[in-house]
């Protein structure tokens, strides 16, 4: 394997993992705002998840900034350059948000605003997240000379982006609301635990419908990405069992006890189907970063900085783990935390 | 205003407004950590009070330091492409490390504030020892950076900017590392200690019970302890910083002194302004030799001035004043820290009685000016290195995006400070009146 396929491996799965966990926080912001005060404490174990771990989320967004400009320097430049106001944006939510998130712990009196707040931003934040994949597509960026700019008209006139924005939404309430049904399970909480089901179920097949039509939809300028993908068929099969598996075991029996559902299955099988989509996504992508002008192999850093930036990452996850150990025993795990009333 | 000025204006903003809450994130996990360390050696409670009341108003505080770092983070791509990508091929492993240092504090910070109750007590000092520790690693890492820029090494530049045989190490071990780095960790130590100094003293302005007042005259001698210590430690440290300006940014420090002709015995001038005019240092205080006796511990050490270099890459002249004030008011807050400890020790530990009036209102004012002492540093140090945001390698020009969109989304990044900054103030207030210490105490006393 190459370097700049492993640098651009390693981005992948940072990427990875961020979706999922971004996708749980601010889905849980929103889910709090909509059951604020609903009578199964949907909301209030929302927040309880949402609380103590919103700042890891946060880093970890950081994180996926510093990884790419440390191993594709150029792509930071490309991407900076042409992505200032969308991304301008999204910190701006990102710092209401936050400051809210903790204001309101400290004070009851802003409980309702947070709410709000944390939950509008939940779905305005990804909905500019993910306009990066149209964007990476090719099309909406116009090369003058040395000055590259991004058609912001083009771009919102596109449907090729609110397809995009629709799939990022569905996905990211579907997959908070199988961690919510997880989380209200190992709390004990069967009412709130239906729920985030209810809301599974419906969301569940949201996601599939939309993912389609952005595919058939994808502007004309996404030809190549369309071809590419086809020829990455068995990812998306693998990846479309996984659904229904998943799906399907929202209505398996409880082990040993009445009820339905094996929420804690259903939640990795879904993480399953979009790793494995993803995978197929990323090839279909490789090598571009940005279509037609950037690729991996020109992006790419110095050598010697990669290998210096490896060997910070297993000293840095083998410092890590033990303490995020420790945070999953005292927040997701803990019976004393997880049913205080 | 053209692209250019108006980066350079919004990202001094967002540091400017970032650093407030930055330097507080590693001043004050100290205070709180010997608040813990005196709680569980004496057993006296009230050290246990301060250390939690702390680390409310700390937890406050990081909720703006996390997101406006996020944002200087981030805007350093969007800002400064062209500089980011010299820092993705040479520099990017502090920024690296420093993430890990974020998840650090981040972990622990919500594991002391979320789960205090839940833990045995050597694990909450376990876990306000990492905020610590991550907070001012973050502090010390983010100044690699900085110290690569005012003294880039560890990789050539061919002339058509191809960077080869990188060191990513020398770039990190960059000849001001050391000396910047040991300045910006003590000098956030001293604003931490002074802060805390500050409300301290504000509280015993008013009459208060006799069990209040000896808690607020704890937390004030305690913190006067540590800010005397740092301040003391943070001028011998400039010291140092302004010898490696001597050695490696040589028309830093002329700017810096208002030096324009390279001489031997050269004076230092204290005060005063650089006049753009005459090219000469007016309404100073010129002391003979000193200069040369302070860059490089000889009177006969000769000093770069400002004529040895071309025109076009002298710092603007506004720096010598900044430099004046950080060192002015440094030395200012030194002395105060000095008296105040001079007088307890005299009148208050000996003889019961209370601190002056004017003590108390000098001490209120020392943690504002402390915080203005780090504002004016870090810009004398970022603008002291004009034209260059990489030293003779990059300049600032090159550096910047050419987008034009920069003067709404300032605009509108301001009000976000502004927002920020009224919320943090009736969020603390409101906390504090709410819960008094008085309520505290019968909480833990009955
Ligand atoms: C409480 C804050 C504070 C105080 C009292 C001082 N400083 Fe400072 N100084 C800083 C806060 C600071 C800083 C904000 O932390 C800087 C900005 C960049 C850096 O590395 O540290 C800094 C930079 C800085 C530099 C420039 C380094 C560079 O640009 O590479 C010099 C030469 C000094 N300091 C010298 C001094 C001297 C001689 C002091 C004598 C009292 C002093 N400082 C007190
Ligand atoms: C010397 C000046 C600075 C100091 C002392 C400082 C210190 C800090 C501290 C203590 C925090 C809170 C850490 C946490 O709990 O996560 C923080 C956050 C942050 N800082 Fe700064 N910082 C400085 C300058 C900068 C600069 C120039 C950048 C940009 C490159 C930056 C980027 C960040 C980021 C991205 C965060 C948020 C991390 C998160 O999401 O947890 N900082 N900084
Ligand atoms: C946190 C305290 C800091 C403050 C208040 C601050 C302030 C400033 C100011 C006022 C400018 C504009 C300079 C001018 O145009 O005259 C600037 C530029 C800049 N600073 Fe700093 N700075 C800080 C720390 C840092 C750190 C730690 C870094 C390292 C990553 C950094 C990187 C830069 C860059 C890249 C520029 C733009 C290019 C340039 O003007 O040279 N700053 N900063």
């Amino acid at each position: 394997m190459s370097e700049e396929v492993l640098a651009i491996l390693i981005m992948w799965s940072f990427i990875f993992v961020y979706s999922i966990f971004g996708s749980i926080d601010f889905g849980a912001g929103f889910w709090a705002m909509v059951y604020n005060n609903h009578k199964t404490m949907a909301g209030k174990i929302a927040n309880r998840f949402l609380s103590p771990t919103w700042e890891i989320t946060n880093t970890f967004l950081v994180l996926l900034v510093v990884a790419f400009v440390g191993f594709f320097p150029k792509g930071a430049y490309t991407l900076g350059t042409v992505m200032l106001v969308p991304v301008s944006l999204i910190l701006f939510f990102l710092a209401i948000r936050s400051a809210f998130m903790v204001f309101s712990y400290s004070v009851q009196g802003y409980r309702k605003t947070m709410f709000f707040i944390s939950g509008i931003s939940g779905l305005l934040i990804p909905s500019l997240l993910i306009a990066v994949l149209p964007i990476s597509q090719g099309g909406f960026i116009s090369v003058d000379g040395e000055t590259q700019s991004l058609l912001l008209g083009k771009l919102f006139s596109s449907p090729t982006l609110y397809l995009y924005v629709l799939f990022g939404l569905t996905s990211e309430l579907y997959l908070s609301s199988l961690f919510l049904a997880d989380y209200s399970r190992v709390s004990n909480r069967e009412d709130a635990y239906r729920l985030y089901r209810g809301n599974a179920i419906l969301l569940g097949p949201l996601t599939l419908l939309s993912a389609l039509f952005t595919l058939i939809f994808m502007a004309p300028e996404a030809g190549w990405l369309v071809d590419n993908l086809m020829g990455q068929k068995i990812w998306f099969i693998l990846s479309l069992i996984s659904f229904c598996i998943a799906y399907a075991s929202l209505w398996w029996p409880k082990q040993n006890r009445p009820g339905i559902g094996r929420p804690r299955f259903t939640l990795l099988a879904t993480v399953l189907q979009y790793g494995l989509a993803s995978v197929g996504y990323g090839l279909a992508h490789l090598p571009y970063i940005v279509y037609p002008d950037l690729t991996i192999y020109e992006a790419f850093t110095t050598t010697e900085t990669f290998y210096s930036l490896m060997i910070m990452y297993i000293v840095g996850l083998a410092i890590l783990t033990p303490g995020f150990y420790v945070f999953w025993r005292l927040f997701l795990k803990d019976k004393r935390y997880l049913q205080q009333d | 205003m053209d692209t250019v000025v108006l980066a350079r204006a919004f990202f001094g903003t967002s540091l400017g407004f970032h650093i407030i809450f930055a330097t507080l994130g590693v001043g004050l996990p100290l205070m709180i950590v010997i608040a813990e360390i005196i709680h569980q050696v004496k057993g006296d409670n009230d050290y246990a009070i301060m250390a939690k009341r702390w680390t409310k108003a700390f937890a406050v505080l990081l909720g703006v330091a996390i997101p406006s770092g996020t944002i200087v983070g981030v805007q350093l791509s969007l800002l400064w492409p062209g500089f980011m990508e010299i820092v993705g091929k040479v520099i990017s492993l502090p920024f690296q490390i420093e993430i890990f240092a974020f998840f650090l504090e981040a972990l622990f910070m919500s594991i002391y504030v979320y789960a205090a109750d839940r833990l045995p007590r050597y694990f909450r000092l376990i876990s306000v020892f990492f905020v610590a520790f991550g907070a001012v690693a973050s502090a010390i890492l983010i100044t690699a950076v900085n110290t690569w820029m005012n003294t880039p090494d560890g990789f050539k530049i061919k002339p058509d900017g191809t960077i080869y045989d990188v060191h990513p190490w020398d770039a990190f071990f960059n000849p001001s590392f050391v000396s910047s780095a040991f300045h910006v960790a003590i000098t956030a130590y001293m604003t931490g200690a002074f802060a805390v100094a500050s409300v301290a003293a504000f509280k015993l302005l008013k009459k208060r019970s006799d069990r209040e007042r000896a808690y607020h005259l704890k937390g004030l001698f305690m913190s006067l302890v540590v800010a005397f210590t740092m301040s003391f430690v943070s001028a011998l440290s400039g010291h140092h910083s302004a010898q490696i300006l001597h050695q490696h940014s040589p028309e830093k420090l002329a700017a810096a002194e208002g030096l324009f002709e390279t001489q031997r015995y050269a004076p230092l001038a204290i005060g005063g302004y650089t006049d753009p005019k005459t090219e000469e240092v007016k309404y100073g205080i010129e002391i003979p030799w000193a200069l040369s006796w302070l860059a490089a511990g000889k009177f006969d050490t000769e000093v770069k001035g400002l004529y040895e270099f071309p025109r076009e890459t002298w710092p603007p002249f506004y720096v010598h004043t900044l430099f004046n004030l950080m060192v002015g008011i440094g030395t200012l807050l030194l002395g105060l820290a000095g008296i105040a400890l001079l007088y307890w020790w005299f009148f208050i530990k000996n003889r019961g009685r209370p601190f002056p009036k004017w003590l108390l209102w000098s001490l209120v004012l020392s943690g504002p000016l402390s915080m203005l002492c780090i504002e004016f540093g870090w810009v004398f140090s970022c603008s002291g290195r004009q034209p260059w945001t990489i030293y003779r390698v990059q300049t600032t020009a090159e550096a910047a995006t050419r987008n034009e969109n920069l003067g709404m989304l300032f605009l509108l990044f301001l009000l976000l400070y502004a927002l920020l900054s009224v919320l943090t103030v009736l969020i603390l207030t409101a906390y504090f009146k709410r819960n008094p210490v008085s309520k505290d105490m019968d909480k833990l006393y009955g």
